[in-house]
């Protein structure tokens, strides 16, 4: 016997909810990418269990994709981080309100 | 039996992302953040998603987090930053955050006669072979495309990451700005226009 849908809504609810906290709340550009891991994972647990309680494979499919996406977002984000402090300025995305130029 | 891996591997994915939200150390944000990847992969086998979660424990837990703690092990002690203090900001965050998981979950909680069971599914339900040929036939565009983007990726992070690839300032700013004592180029652009050599020389 599994869980009805609503319990994996609400996880996968609360999960977003503190990827999404975790993005506004900290300072560090590090952080703020995993917890953007966080919110992605959180669609894909729930495209997961609507392929399930759907009884579709398509859901997977997307949860694939998202995935592929997450990775090319994490090299992008990482190499503008190591960029960032090879040029020697500070690592806090409050610092750094002026980007143009 | 199901019920009871859901509540303890959800017990853990959330433990583990408030830890990942509320960790000082970068370094033992990430590791938990490999522990929530694994509980989610735990998830996705109770979901019968079988290739999912052995694609997120290999793709997740193994390439992206290794990344991950390299480039957090490269920056050292520069990667340590404390929790955003107080302010607009914070307040807004809890707000929102808070704002959402009700929405959501009250909504959910309406709709719950909708799917309260799942579907009656074959044993070969989420398998390599049912997503691969998914992928192939139905799906041929948002394989290309990703094939697409993980090249453009594997591109602008060699470009960014090589850094002298990347166009410098330096190079637009005039010799002398950049510490030269005399413009050669500037020199003999204006002796072509036909200036006193003397001028010139100033």
């Amino acid at each position: 016997m599994s869980p009805g849908i609503g319990s994996w809504i609400t996880l996968s609810a609360a999960l977003f909810s503190i990827g999404l906290a975790g993005v506004m709340l900290r300072r560090n550009p590090l952080v703020i990418l995993l917890s953007l891991e966080i919110m992605l994972n959180a669609g894909n647990l729930l495209l997961v269990a609507m392929a399930r309680y759907l009884g579709n494979n398509e859901g997977h499919v997307l949860a694939l994709v998202v995935m592929a996406v997450a990775a090319a977002e994490v090299v992008v984000g990482l190499g503008l981080i190591v960029a960032l402090a090879r040029r020697g300025s500070s690592l806090d995305v409050d610092d750094l309100k002026g980007l143009a130029g | 039996m199901q019920t009871v891996i859901f509540y303890l591997a959800g017990a853990t994915c959330l433990g583990s992302a408030l830890a990942v939200v509320m960790q000082r150390n970068p370094f033992q944000a990430a590791l938990s953040l490999i522990l929530n990847l694994f509980s989610l992969a735990v998830l996705f086998f109770v979901l019968q998603g079988d290739f999912v979660g052995v694609a997120q424990v290999l793709v997740y837990a193994g390439a992206v987090m290794v990344m991950f703690l390299f480039v957090i092990a490269y920056l050292g002690d520069r990667a340590h930053l404390e929790l955003r203090r107080g302010g607009v900001g914070s307040g807004a965050a809890a707000v929102v955050g808070i704002a959402i998981f009700l929405e959501i979950t009250i909504s959910a909680h309406r709709s719950n006669g909708a799917l309260s069971a799942p579907a009656s599914v074959t044993e070969s339900f989420g398998s390599p072979e049912r997503i691969g040929a998914l992928l192939l036939t139905d799906h041929l565009l948002a394989f290309e495309v990703i094939s697409l983007l993980l090249l453009v990726g594997a591109i602008a992070g060699v470009v960014l990451g090589a850094g002298n690839l990347l166009p410098r300032q330096e190079a637009r700013r005039p010799a002398v700005e950049r510490g030269a004592l005399f413009d050669l180029a500037r020199a003999r652009s204006e002796l072509e226009a036909g200036e006193d050599m003397r001028e010139v020389l100033k």
